[in-house]
């Protein structure tokens, strides 16, 4: 294939990822998008494939065929609910090949270039490791942290700023030395140490930030992912890969902005990490009694309301209580009541999480509404139903300035005329902050895991 | 309560091998708080429920007790101030009596609750009326202190007059000392509460409050009885006085803000320029694209429903996986690590792609309406 042909069929594939992007912007066009994503990706392939400076097609083929079979049996098994997790694997892997391109880039002896050019393209490589790397060990312990192989406890050593920041100039030092050695041909020592070092960013990084940031982290490193294959782009003077990774790159940072935003964080603060344990010493303590529901009398309550508005949390990815939720909305629904779903954006442990739950269990998404949706809606709703969650229901992040979670919005399902709130006990979520909703006068609580109590409210609206 | 027990049949339906029994029928007038507990007392045993009320904006209420609203065909609003009735014209009580001399011919049970503050209940219920009833019908007549609803209502007794079993209690109360006890200390409770908004044992006598100003009969040795009306408690919503802009609050405020959004702008302009000052030419080119590149992921990322974020995450994974090509070139290497390395990363990043677009393509199958 000539030189201008590849070039084209780059063209044809960036136009591809950029309609596969553009197409999720609703349900109904999202799965062609989809289908763009996956012709782009195959044109770009083939077209790098046949470009005539590939002649090693026995170890291209093997790689691709094992790396694709790895890949479709992981994403064919997984549970909806570990989808948080299966991302961030995912991005490692991306960060990973990122550093083993920048590597085999480095050792390529065939690249002659001079001067000016020759010190950027070194330089590109380097930044292009940087990124690889720290987008590679941070994506193993966000991994790690949801699958909770590692606790979701936010690890703060002391100085931690600093060290982060002596980290920093470290990997600028060395960049500096690497820049002297790879002028003669040299420069691999500095280049490994780098490595080393950015890796043990990467997990000190993610360590410091607290379970429930972690939709902020994920995305964020979804972020890197594209910025690394942007560098590499750079390096390897290739338009494809800098134009698809900095799609990527914007993409997880606006996601990264929007999960913040609804959390009211600053950006910097969670990535310095460590989320609910500066203030919380100060805000109210939550008074008061709790006034305990069964399932017989959640039933009651629920046949006698028509509006009615569910909540679901982390519990019910826990719980695998989806399922169960739908079967009780089908039947309310049949008995002509409404009912709707509030979903917070940071609900679940990745953005959007709760929703894929929700379809999974076949919700019509036409009931499923965003909170500021639905927020002011709550006063005509009779029953509202909290899921295992916590933080997103808190009415203290509205009036008590004194709570870590001040300012950020809520849904006000306190202002439904009766809230259920299933939890399995009276412990705070990942914020660690009481909630005064569960001893408001117009709050029952219903213990228990979701999805048994989920099944005994069903049996009693049948029977 | 009082009701079933002098009445003597099922309240609801019932069908049975020997027949159907119809269930009660019930006519409550005045929807107030007393009504709106009949409703909700009589709609509990599985009678059929309808009531009656002047103020159009209870039907709501009405109808949020599963009760039937009876409409009268005439336009006149009976809402007085604080949630009470007041008195109607001559031409509306003649279409109100009407319509009960015709529901009367059908009901079982009527129950009257309407009260006007400080004048005698007005007359609802005719003789004629409780005549055409069936036999065996009651009627309670919860106005009975202040008159009653009815003609026949004999203030304190049950009557039984044309086979109509006519309750008049005006001491309703006392024969449920435990309820109306609890229910009155509940309403002391509630009143104590606003008396000490502190917490503290201490009483602030707030004359803003509206329960507390009208409770009050003497303060600081003045007279304060009777308090001003209190305000409509349901009342329609009244269209909002349109938003008066100020435009030169506007003009400075986006002055201020716009100094803000261009501080970050000119920054950036002043790193491109820094950049572009010393990369040679061909990075530049490549940055021209990047930096376009990053700007239509910014518009289009703005886009997607926030439903579809997890998608868009594994969409946006696989299409990262993009980094294969730069393997992809390097596989063919002559040097043997070279060519490892590159093996590796092709390896890792079809993983990448293979299983992002599968399990978005599975995510996005399970989105239905």
């Amino acid at each position: 294939m000539s030189h201008s042909l590849v070039t084209m069929s780059y063209i044809v594939a960036t136009i591809l990822f950029i309609l596969s992007l553009s197409g999720l912007s609703n349900q109904e066009t999202s799965r062609r998008g989809n289908y763009y994503g996956m012709i782009g990706m195959a044109i770009a392939i083939l077209a790098t494939a046949l470009s005539g400076s590939v002649t090693a097609y026995g170890l291209l083929v093997a790689a691709i065929a094992i790396g694709a079979t790895i890949g479709a049996k992981a994403a064919l098994k997984v549970e909806m609910t570990q989808m948080p997790e299966l991302v961030a694997i995912m991005h490692s892997l991306v960060g990973m090949a990122a550093v083993l391109v920048g590597y085999a880039n480095f050792l390529d002896e065939s690249i002659q270039l001079n001067g000016a050019e020759k010190t950027i393209h070194e330089m590109e490589i380097y930044i292009g490791v940087l990124i690889g790397a720290v987008t590679f060990s941070g994506s193993v312990i966000a991994f790690g942290k949801l699958s909770e192989k590692i606790s979701g406890k936010p690890l703060l050593l002391p100085a931690r700023h600093w060290l982060n920041l002596a980290l920093l100039l470290l990997v600028i030092a060395l960049g500096y030395w690497y820049m002297q050695q790879a002028a003669t041909g040299g420069g691999m020592v500095p280049l490994l140490l780098m490595t080393l070092l950015a890796l043990a960013f990467g997990v000190h990084m993610v360590m410091a930030i607290g379970g429930a940031d972690m939709p902020v982290v994920v995305s964020m490193l979804n972020s890197y992912s594209g910025w690394a294959a942007a560098a590499t782009g750079f390096m390897l003077n290739n338009d494809l890969l800098i134009v698809t990774g900095a799609l990527v790159g914007s993409s997880g940072a606006i996601l990264s902005y929007i999960m913040c935003k609804a959390m009211n964080r600053n950006f910097i603060s969670v990535i310095a990490g460590g989320f609910g344990t500066v203030s919380g010493a100060s805000a109210a303590v939550v008074e008061g009694e709790v006034q305990p529901i069964d399932a017989e009398e959640t039933a009651a309550l629920l046949l006698a309301a028509k509006n009615i508005m569910i909540i679901p949390g982390y519990g019910m990815a826990v719980a695998q209580a989806q399922h169960t939720v739908y079967e009780i909305t089908k039947l309310l629904r049949d008995k002509g009541k409404k009912v709707g779903f509030g979903i917070h954006p940071v609900a679940g442990r990745m953005p959007g999480h709760m929703n894929v739950l929700l379809a999974e269990a076949k919700v019509p998404y036409d009931i499923v509404f965003e909170m500021d949706e639905i927020n002011e809606d709550f006063p005509e709703v009779d029953v509202s139903i909290v899921i295992g969650a916590n933080d997103i229901v808190n009415p203290s992040a509205l009036d008590d300035p004194n709570s870590p979670i001040a300012g950020m919005p809520v849904l006000e399902c306190w202002k439904s005329e009766t809230t259920i709130v299933m939890k399995r006990s009276m412990a705070s979520g990942y914020a660690g902050v009481g909630n005064p909703l569960f001893v408001m006068e117009n709050t029952r609580m219903l213990f228990g895991d979701a999805n048994a109590m989920l099944q005994a409210v069903l049996k009693a609206l049948r029977g | 309560m009082k009701r079933p027990s002098i009445f003597g049949r099922f309240f609801t339906g019932q069908i049975t091998a020997a027949g159907k029994i119809p269930p009660a029928k019930v006519l409550v007038i005045g929807a107030g708080v007393a009504g709106l507990a009949a409703i909700g007392a009589a709609k509990g045993m599985g009678a059929i429920v309808r009531a009656f009320d002047t103020r159009p904006e209870v039907k709501e209420q009405i109808e949020s007790m599963d009760a039937e609203f009876l409409m009268l065909d005439f336009a006149e609003d009976g809402s007085g101030s604080g949630g009470y009735a007041k008195t109607m014209s001559p031409e509306f009580i003649a279409a109100e009596m009407a319509l009960f001399a015709e529901q009367a011919k059908d009901v079982d049970i009527i129950v009257t609750t309407a009260l006007i503050p400080g004048k005698p209940a007005p007359k609802l219920i005719t003789e004629a009326m409780v005549q055409s009833m069936k036999p065996g019908s009651v009627i309670v007549d919860l106005a009975a202190e202040q008159g009653g609803n009815c003609e026949l209502t004999e203030s304190g007794k049950v009557v039984v007059k044309n086979q109509v079993t006519l309750i008049g209690y005006t001491d309703l109360p006392s024969r449920l000392a435990t309820q109306s006890s609890q229910l009155y200390s509940t309403n002391l409770r509630h009143l104590l509460t606003d008396l000490c908004p502190e917490k503290n044992g201490t009483v602030f006598v707030n004359m803003d409050d509206e329960v507390i100003r009208g409770a009050t009969v003497i303060k600081d040795g003045a007279i304060t009885w009777p308090a001003p009306p209190p305000k409509l408690s349901a009342a329609p919503a009244q269209a909002k006085p349109a938003p008066v802009v100020s435009p030169v609050e506007t003009n400075a405020s986006s002055s201020s803000s716009l100094i803000k959004s261009l501080m970050p702008l000119v920054l950036g302009g002043l790193a491109l320029f820094g950049v572009g000052a010393v990369a040679p030419e061909s990075f530049m080119a490549h940055f021209t694209v990047f930096v376009l590149a990053c700007f239509v992921g910014y518009q289009v990322i703005w886009n997607v429903t926030p439903a579809l974020h997890t998608p868009l995450m594994s969409v946006t994974n696989a299409i990262s996986g993009i980094i294969v090509i730069g393997a992809i070139i390097q596989v063919s290497s002559s040097s043997w690590l070279v060519s490892i390395l590159a093996a590796l990363a092709i390896l890792m990043a079809s993983i990448n792609i293979a299983g992002g677009f599968l399990v978005t393509r599975r995510m996005l199958a399970m989105f239905r309406k």
